[in-house]
């Protein structure tokens, strides 16, 4: 699956930022940090990204190591596929 | 000062003093008032309240309300009606299940449940649980659920569905506070709302629900300083042995499995270090727990407070309206 951050960023983008004035943020940015995201918005995430991908995210996989910037979603979604 | 139990001491009959008279202060000069509501739960934060409130204003000034609903225990409302017989307010009760029926709280929950476990129906008992956070993960919710055989089932709760079932069951602080603002009307009364600082800081209620309130006299005390004001204001035995529940659900739930990471006592103690900068590792060694875990608590703590501002937020004005206070 081609772009996984691209996707992720134009969901983000628009389901959390929706063009307000709120911080714009790079690969590497923490969501928390930014309040781009709270724990409710995690849960919307997971199931964008488990429709979008195809893919289960198991319990233990819900981590920040995993979710919480865009670079994180990028190598875990592209383990998971790797591994499908 | 090594963490333990006894920094959450409090002067009972000083505490007791000081609450009464700010209750007055506000009630009668600053909300003009005439006395207050105090919708009883059998629990141990609104036994304490009415019994605070009418040390404050005497037993003619106060109304208690009992307002149990389908998921109720009946323990819940006799307990309630003893509190109030104890103190020796007038009361009422009013059942409020049909109101929920009718507005369709039950119907909008069960709906969302039969999209997770497609046999559920009214003969079924459930809950949902809250895991995660404490471990370091993101918070999400499991559903619950036990099916008339007594088999219980479990799944992951998917954010469509967990939105609808606590949407649903926000009715019933919805309409518990719609009765209580009733009566305060009818008899020009300020509401009295019950939580205990556990709740108020990591945003443990209902927006215009149990979090609508005129007042809200114990939202400075750990539930542990409850606990011992309750004791101290000589509440019935099942009040002050009561273990926190949410009352909500079908299936019996504790609070800090619906909501807290940590059962009351531990969660004051957590909440209470953090608040006084203790260290993780003073924090770890208290509740007996590795240094991670007790860091997990902490985080969990604040994104708790981060996710819950919205609710204690007054409705936002493009600009301010000087002339309003």
């Amino acid at each position: 699956m081609a772009d996984i951050k691209g996707q992720v960023r134009n969901y983000i983008s628009e389901n959390f930022v929706m063009g307000s004035n709120a911080a714009k943020f790079a690969d590497g940015d923490s969501f928390l940090d930014l309040h781009i995201i709270d724990s409710t918005g995690f849960l919307e995430l997971i199931t964008f990204l488990e429709e979008k991908f195809d893919i289960q995210i198991e319990d233990d996989e819900m981590v920040p190591e995993n979710l919480d910037s865009l670079n994180n979603i990028d190598a875990y979604i592209g383990r998971k596929l790797a591994a499908a | 000062m090594k963490l333990n139990r006894s920094v959450l001491d409090i002067d009972c009959t000083a505490e007791v003093e000081r609450i009464c008279n700010r209750m007055v202060d506000i009630v009668a000069r600053d909300q003009r008032r005439r006395g207050v509501i105090i919708a009883l739960s059998g629990g141990v934060d609104s036994s304490v309240c009415g019994a605070l409130a009418t040390k404050a204003f005497g037993p003619k000034k106060v109304f208690g309300l009992m307002l149990p609903e389908r998921d109720s225990k009946s323990t819940s409302k006799d307990l309630g009606v003893r509190v109030a017989e104890q103190l020796g307010i007038e009361f009422t009760v009013e059942n409020i299940g049909p109101t929920l029926d009718a507005i369709g709280c039950y119907r909008w929950r069960d709906e969302a449940m039969r999209r997770v476990f497609p046999a559920y129906d009214e003969h079924w008992k459930s809950k949902i649980a809250i895991a995660g956070g404490a471990m370091g993960r993101i918070n999400f919710f499991k559903l619950i659920a036990q099916s008339p055989d007594g088999q219980v089932h479990e799944a992951r709760l998917p954010i469509h569905e967990y939105l609808q079932i606590v949407a649903a069951t926000n009715f019933k602080q919805r309409i518990r506070k719609t009765v209580e603002y009733f009566h305060a009307d009818r008899l020009n009364y300020a509401v009295i709302g019950t939580p205990n600082r556990l709740e108020y800081d990591q945003g443990f209620f209902v927006k215009n629900g149990d979090g609508a309130a005129d007042l809200k006299p114990i939202a400075h005390l750990y539930k542990t300083q409850v606990y011992a004001l309750a004791r101290h204001l000589n509440l019935p035995e099942e009040v002050c042995n009561a273990m926190p529940t949410t009352d909500t659900y079908s299936l019996q739930q504790g609070q800090d499995e619906f909501y807290f990471s940590l059962p009351y006592d531990k969660m004051d103690i957590a909440l209470w270090a953090h608040n006084h900068q203790v260290s993780v590792d003073e924090l770890a060694a208290y509740l007996d727990v590795d240094a991670a875990r007790a860091s997990y608590i902490y985080s969990d703590i604040e994104s708790k407070r981060r996710a819950t501002t919205y609710l204690h937020a007054r409705p936002a004005l493009i600009e301010r309206v000087a002339e309003i206070r």
